[in-house]
C-alpha cells in the first residue's frame, strides 16, 4: 500500500468505516471507487438506477473532507453560460446609464471586472480547486455539445475569460459525475473518468440503510419493508423502486405509527414507493404476496 | 515501489486488459494506465482490490460487467502463483507506448463501388436504367433475383429519409424574438455609448426528432429484412439521432453496425449479433424490452418510430396491444410497414396486427421500392 499524500484516508477500510460514520453505507466496491478517484485525481462516473443513491455520495464526501460542495444539475439545452459563468447584463445596463456619456469612455473596461461576474457552478469549482466537491448531477440530460465542453473544463481546471484573464486551479477538486443513463455518455468522457454502477443493495445493507437514515423505523419494520421492496423490483415494473423510496415508504409508515407491515398499511401507503399507475394496479393485485408473511 | 517481480506483474495486468480487449470491450492504453496506477495505489496482494482496480478502470458500461467478471476468473486463477507486486507506473508508459497492440482503430472501408451504368453520364444509358428501375421499383423483394436485390439494395441507400423538427431548448440568434438576447444587446449598446439603441433576439433552435427504426428479421419476414436493414442506411444519413434495432424473440441494437459503410458486411456482422435471425417473432416482448431499457426508452421519447414488421406475433396480443399503447403515448408518431399489405387481398386480420392498429398512426405496405419511398415520404410528414 503506497500513503497518499494529502489524503485523510489511511486505506479503503478507513474509507468506508467514515463513511458509515456519516451515515452513508457503502459496499466495499463503492468505496473503492471513491478512494481511488481521490487518489489518482479522476472524476468519478456513477450510473445506476435511480435512486440508489448516487448524488449522495457527492454530499457525504463534501461533509467528509470538509470541503464546499458545488452542484452543477445539467438539464437539456445547458450551455456554458448557465454553467461556467455569465456577465451580470443587467446590472451592467444600469452602470453604463448611470456613467456620464465621457466618464463611459474611460470605465468600459470596468464593467468588464469581477463585480459583474456571476460565477456559476463551473467557475466556482476551478476558483475553490481542492477546497470543493464538484456534483455534476444527472450529465445524461444535457446534450453532446455540453458533455464536450464539460470534458474540456474536467481535463484542464482551468479557463479563460477574456476580459479578465485566465482562471486555473492549483489542485483540482474532487468530482463526482452522476448520469441515469437514459442515453449513453460519450466514450472520451468515461475514459477520463472512474468508472462505478451502483447496483440495488442487498436486503441486509438495505435494512442498514433505512436505519441509519430514518433511525426512528424500528428494526423490524424497516426489514419488512425493505423485504417488500425487495419484492417488488423483482415484479415486472415500468420504475422499480430505488433506496430513496424504501427509506420514504419507511418512513411514512413509522410515523403512522406501523410497528409491523400489512397488505391494508401497504395498501393507504403505496403511494410512497409506487409512482406509476400501471405499476400501481399490478402491485395492488399482488399486495398480500408482496408483504409476504414475514 | 519498483520491487523485484514488478515487470512480471506490470506484464500480467497488461495481458489481462488485452483478454478484455479480445473479449470486445474498448479497453484503450489509457485505461490500462489507469489500472495500473490504481493497482500502485491499492497494492496487489488482495484479490479483491485487484478485482476493483480493474472494474472501476476498465469498465464503463453495466453490459460489460458479466464479460470482466469472468475474464477477471480465469485471469487472476492464472495469475496469482507468479508472486504478483505492483508496477511501477512510468514503465506502464513505456511498456505501452511501444509493445505492440496499443489503441486498436479499425480499419476504414471504402466507398461502396458501383457499376458504371448507375453513374450519370450517357442520356441514353440513363433512359434505360431509368425504365430499368421503374420496373423494379414496384416489384416485390421476394420475386428479385440476387442481381437486381444488389441494384434495389443500392436504390433504396440512396433513398431520402427526413425527420420531422421538434424546437429545442437550445437558442440562436435571430431577428425576431421572443427571448431577448441581453448579453448581445450590451454587447452592441457599447458601440452607441452604452445607449442600448439595438435590440438583439434569440429564438428556439430547430432540431431533427430522434428517428427509431424497429425492423423484424423473423423468419417470415424473410424476403424482406435484407432490404428493410438497407432502409436503415438511409435512415442513419438523416443525422446523429436515430436509433436501428432488429428484432424476432428479443431485441437487438444494431445501430453501431449500421454507421460501417461496408453495406456487405454491415448485413454480414448484423446477421452474427442478431442471434435468432429468421427465428419466430415475439413483438410484444421486444418492444418491452426497448421500452424497459434504460437507455432506449429516452430515445424514443418525441421520437418517430418506424416499425416494419408482418404482425405474425406468437406472442400474447394482449401484450403487443399494451406495449404498442405505450409506444405511442412516448412517440411522436408510430409508422407500421407491413409487407403482407402489398397484397390487394391483405386485410390485418392476424390477432398481432389487429391489437397493434389502434396505437398506429400511419400504416402502409414495405414490399417493394416503391413502397419505401412512401414509407420515407411518410416518416418526414
Amino acid at each position: 500500500m503506497t500513503p497518499v499524500s494529502g489524503l485523510p484516508f489511511a486505506s479503503v477500510d478507513d474509507l468506508q468505516g467514515r463513511l458509515e460514520a456519516h451515515r452513508y453505507l457503502a459496499d466495499r466496491g463503492l468505496a473503492t471507487a471513491i478512494f481511488l478517484a481521490l487518489s489518482l485525481d479522476k472524476p468519478l462516473l456513477l450510473e445506476g438506477e435511480a435512486g440508489v443513491g448516487k448524488t449522495e455520495v457527492a454530499k457525504v464526501l463534501a461533509e467528509l473532507l470538509g470541503r464546499r460542495l458545488i452542484r452543477l444539475q445539467c438539464y437539456e439545452g445547458i450551455d456554458a453560460a448557465q454553467a461556467l459563468y455569465e456577465w451580470d447584463y443587467a446590472r451592467q445596463l444600469i452602470a453604463v446609464r448611470a456613467m456620464e456619456a465621457a466618464e463611459a469612455e474611460r470605465h468600459v473596461e470596468d464593467l468588464f471586472g469581477p463585480a459583474f461576474l456571476v460565477e456559476r457552478p463551473l467557475l466556482a469549482a476551478i476558483r475553490s480547486g481542492d477546497q470543493a466537491v464538484l456534483l455534476v448531477d444527472e450529465l445524461d440530460r444535457a446534450d453532446d455539445e455540453f458533455e464536450a465542453f464539460l470534458l474540456e473544463i474536467l481535463s484542464e481546471f482551468a479557463v479563460t475569460i477574456p476580459e479578465v484573464g485566465r482562471v486555473a486551479a492549483a489542485r483540482p477538486p474532487a468530482v463526482v459525475v452522476t448520469s441515469n443513463r437514459t442515453r449513453e455518455l460519450h466514450d472520451a468522457l468515461k475514459r477520463r473518468c472512474l468508472y462505478h454502477w451502483i447496483d440495488h443493495p442487498d436486503l441486509d445493507r438495505e435494512v442498514a440503510i433505512v436505519r441509519a437514515r430514518a433511525p426512528q423505523v424500528p428494526e423490524r419494520l424497516a426489514r419488512e419493508v425493505a423485504a417488500a421492496v425487495e419484492r417488488l423490483r423483482r415484479l415486472d415494473l415500468a420504475k422499480a423502486p430505488g433506496v430513496a423510496e424504501t427509506i420514504d415508504w419507511a418512513s411514512a409508515l413509522a410515523f403512522l405509527g406501523a410497528a409491523r407491515l400489512t397488505p391494508a398499511l401497504a395498501a393507504d401507503t403505496l403511494g410512497a414507493v409506487i409512482k406509476d399507475h400501471e405499476d400501481r394496479e399490478l402491485v395492488v393485485e399482488r399486495l398480500a404476496e408482496v408483504v409476504g408473511d414475514g | 515501489m519498483a520491487e523485484a517481480g514488478g515487470a512480471e506483474a506490470l506484464e500480467a495486468l497488461v495481458a489481462f486488459g488485452r483478454r478484455l480487449r479480445a473479449r470486445g470491450l474498448v479497453v484503450g492504453t489509457d485505461r490500462i494506465l489507469t489500472f495500473c496506477r490504481a493497482v500502485a495505489v491499492l497494492g496487489i496482494g488482495d484479490r479483491e482490490d485487484l478485482y476493483w482496480a480493474g472494474r472501476l478502470a476498465i469498465v464503463s458500461r453495466p453490459e460489460d460487467l458479466a464479460v470482466y467478471d469472468e475474464v477477471f476468473d480465469a485471469w487472476h486463477r492464472g495469475a496469482s502463483g507468479m508472486g504478483l507486486a505492483a508496477p511501477d507506473p512510468d514503465r506502464v508508459r513505456r511498456e505501452l507506448a511501444g509493445g505492440p497492440g496499443g489503441a486498436a482503430v479499425g480499419a476504414p472501408t471504402g466507398e461502396e463501388s458501383r457499376p458504371p451504368g448507375e453513374r450519370a453520364g450517357d442520356p441514353a444509358v440513363a433512359r434505360v436504367v431509368a425504365s430499368a428501375i421503374e420496373v423494379l421499383r414496384e416489384r416485390s423483394f421476394a420475386d428479385l433475383t440476387d442481381e437486381e436485390r444488389a441494384r434495389v439494395d443500392r436504390l433504396i441507400r440512396r433513398l431520402r429519409v427526413r425527420v420531422p423538427l421538434e424546437r429545442s431548448r437550445r437558442t440562436r440568434p435571430s431577428a425576431r424574438g421572443p427571448r431577448w438576447d441581453l448579453r448581445a444587446t450590451l454587447r452592441r449598446s457599447l458601440r452607441t455609448r452604452g445607449e442600448p439603441l439595438e435590440r438583439v433576439w434569440r429564438i428556439r433552435r430547430a432540431r431533427a426528432r430522434p428517428l427509431v427504426l424497429l425492423l423484424d428479421v423473423s423468419g417470415s419476414m424473410g424476403p424482406y429484412a435484407r432490404a428493410l436493414v438497407q432502409f436503415g442506411f438511409a435512415a442513419m444519413a438523416t443525422g446523429r439521432r436515430v436509433e436501428v434495432f432488429c428484432f424476432g424473440t428479443r431485441l437487438t441494437r444494431v445501430t453501431p453496425l449500421l454507421r460501417r459503410r461496408d453495406p456487405d458486411r454491415a448485413l454480414a456482422e448484423i446477421g452474427r449479433a442478431v442471434a435468432d435471425w429468421e427465428g419466430g417473432t415475439r413483438i410484444g416482448a421486444s418492444l418491452k424490452e426497448l421500452l424497459e431499457g434504460w437507455s432506449q426508452r429516452a430515445a424514443l421519447r418525441g421520437a418517430v418510430v418506424v416499425l416494419c414488421s408482418d404482425g405474425l406475433e406468437r406472442g400474447d396480443p394482449a401484450l403487443l396491444r399494451a406495449q404498442m399503447a405505450r409506444l405511442r403515448r412516448l412517440a411522436h408518431r408510430v409508422v407500421w410497414a407491413n409487407p403482407l399489405k402489398g397484397s390487394p387481398r391483405y386485410e390485418p386480420l392476424a390477432r398481432g396486427m389487429a391489437a397493434a392498429l389502434p396505437s398506429v398512426d400511419v400504416f402502409l405496405s414495405g414490399h417493394d421500392l416503391a413502397s419505401l419511398e412512401e414509407l420515407a415520404e411518410a416518416v418526414g410528414r
